[in-house]
């Protein structure tokens, strides 16, 4: 008799704990709106960009007959403005928020010999797509340091193949090349939690913070990372603007 | 005593460009002490890591160095560079791009060398040695204690070469477009040849089919077909796995065969066909 009440009242325990844990974790999504916002931009003139030349493949140059290609290392928009930056919490976040809440499928394109985007930010852990668009074979060869737990991998993808999915196992800001074009050079900006990348005019939102305190990291491939410490507070956006120099 | 000083100015320059590389993941002795106890099981033999030492030190590690970094004393002047055994990438495997060689595969290329570099035949070492070889190049990566090898890819038994299977290799071999570095001829001349880099970032050769040189990881035919399926990891040489079906790479393969300037059956049958080399400017599926 008395083992049963025992089972019985372990039993409601656990059912009290297990609705707390989920009115809780309701609570985290909804506080989850936070969110922090701003515009990276660039000091100084901007870098001259080499221009591509893309001859040795005839597919390649046709189809960037129009436009004078050059490299994307750094691409300042009008206003000064830096694209393809990736900003990211740092420090501060712990638990749920540390995963993001699963949305649209991060996809990498080979489009006319080059990447679209140049950088590809996703989430640790987070399944993405690399896809063609191009009527010429590419190889997808990402070069991360096996010693972070990421492994390097490299894939063909002639006319027409199926997307290669892939996810990645640490952060780790990781070079993607084709070795068939040489020029192609792209990112793929693995971190923890919530991210955004720079638009065109250098602005950016990161969504889903929830109210707290933050280190927001900013990373650009030629100019390397800079930080910035934010307070998110329920209903109000934190905002922090970064500025590289131009070297 | 100045060319001397020069020669030695030039090693150290040549050490330090290195250093960056090789330095991103090194591991230190006690790291290594660690994992001492690293086993491999090729086939009936169980190799030990700590009974390879002697053999190591004797045969191994003026290329691959004291910790296995690949930066041995012949470092500066060897290319392609030995492997660093600490990263765990390998290019002759028998598993999928981006996974770890079996035991057998690590085995294999002590045995076989690889052909183009300075890796010699080690084909004198009893299996016994081989499988304590292993062990230790093993031990000098985390990577074998925190992840498996990767399955073996399938290959399907050899199908009858027929004239028919030549000439849909020769399709295959412009559909996936192995001619952009190999050439349409095989003499590793494609539009991208020159330009090719390994992982490291230095110049490195395509193969050539037609310079009567072998195949890097190995001359049977299941080797040539494991080589375009799984992809030479650490190079530009890429898996195709999820482009070619099992059967049409079997076509590819007699079609390789065919280039290749040793004497065999597809190439006899290649020339009674009269076969050309594929045309990189005709629409897909009219070659």
């Amino acid at each position: 008799m008395t083992r049963v009440h025992k089972f019985a009242a372990g039993f409601v325990t656990v059912l009290l704990v297990c609705c707390a844990a989920l009115l809780l974790n309701q609570r985290v999504n909804a506080a989850g709106e936070g969110k922090i916002t701003g515009t990276v931009k660039l000091d100084g003139t901007a870098p001259h960009m080499k221009g591509l030349d893309m001859s040795k493949d005839p597919y390649c140059a046709k189809a960037n007959a129009n436009d004078a290609p050059k490299m994307e290392n750094v691409v300042v928009g009008s206003g000064g403005g830096l694209e393809n930056v990736v900003l990211y919490i740092s420090e501060g976040l712990s638990g749920a928020a540390l995963t993001q809440p699963a949305t649209a499928v991060p996809v990498f394109d080979q489009k006319n010999c080059r990447y679209t985007p140049h950088v590809l930010a996703m989430n640790v852990g987070e399944t993405f797509k690399v896809t063609t668009s191009d009527q010429t074979a590419h190889n997808i060869h990402p070069n991360p340091n096996p010693m972070t737990g990421n492994i390097p991998w490299n894939q063909s993808q002639p006319p027409g193949a199926p997307p290669v999915q892939k996810s990645w196992k640490a952060p780790e800001m990781i070079e993607v090349k084709c070795n068939i074009h040489p020029w192609m050079h792209g990112w793929f900006a693995v971190v923890k939690g919530p991210y955004a990348t720079s638009d065109a005019s250098g602005n950016y939102t990161i969504n889903n913070v929830p109210p707290g305190n933050y280190t927001v990291t900013a990373w650009q491939e030629t100019y390397g990372t800079q930080t910035q410490k934010v307070t998110v507070a329920a209903g109000a956006p934190a905002k922090a603007d970064f500025t590289f120099k131009a070297k | 005593m100045r060319t001397r000083l020069h020669k030695s100015l030039l090693g150290l320059g040549t050490v330090v460009m290195a250093f960056p590389l090789a330095s991103l993941a090194q591991q230190t002795q006690s790291d290594l002490n660690a994992r001492m106890g690293m086993e491999s099981h090729i086939g009936k033999v169980t190799g030990h890591a700590k009974n390879a030492q002697y053999d190591y030190r004797r045969y191994c590690v003026g290329c691959h160095g004291e910790r296995g970094d690949g930066m041995g004393e012949n470092f500066p002047w060897i290319d392609p560079k030995p492997r660093d055994f600490q990263l765990g990438i390998f290019k002759c495997r028998s598993t999928p791009t981006g996974t770890l060689p079996t035991d057998q595969d690590l085995s294999d290329t002590i045995a076989r060398g690889l052909d183009r570099s300075n890796m010699p035949q080690w084909n004198t070492f009893t299996a016994q040695q081989k499988a304590d070889l292993v062990a230790w190049i093993k031990h000098f990566s985390p990577r074998w204690a925190n992840e498996k090898p990767g399955t073996p890819i399938e290959i399907p038994k050899e199908p009858e070469v027929t004239p028919e299977r030549i000439k849909n290799g020769r399709e295959v071999f412009a559909r996936v477009q192995c001619w952009k570095c190999h050439g349409v001829t095989g003499e590793a001349n494609g539009p991208s040849a020159s330009t090719l880099q390994d992982d490291l970032g230095r110049p490195i050769a395509a193969y050539n089919f037609t310079d009567g040189s072998r195949p890097k990881c190995g001359t049977s035919d299941q080797e040539i077909y494991r080589i375009f399926m799984t992809g030479l990891d650490g190079t530009p040489m890429p898996s195709f796995a999820d482009n070619i079906k099992p059967d049409e790479a079997w076509d590819l393969v007699f079609y390789l065969r065919a280039l290749m300037s040793q004497p065999s059956k597809e190439k006899a049958m290649a020339k009674q066909l009269g076969l050309k080399p594929v045309d990189p400017n005709a629409p897909a599926g009219q070659q």
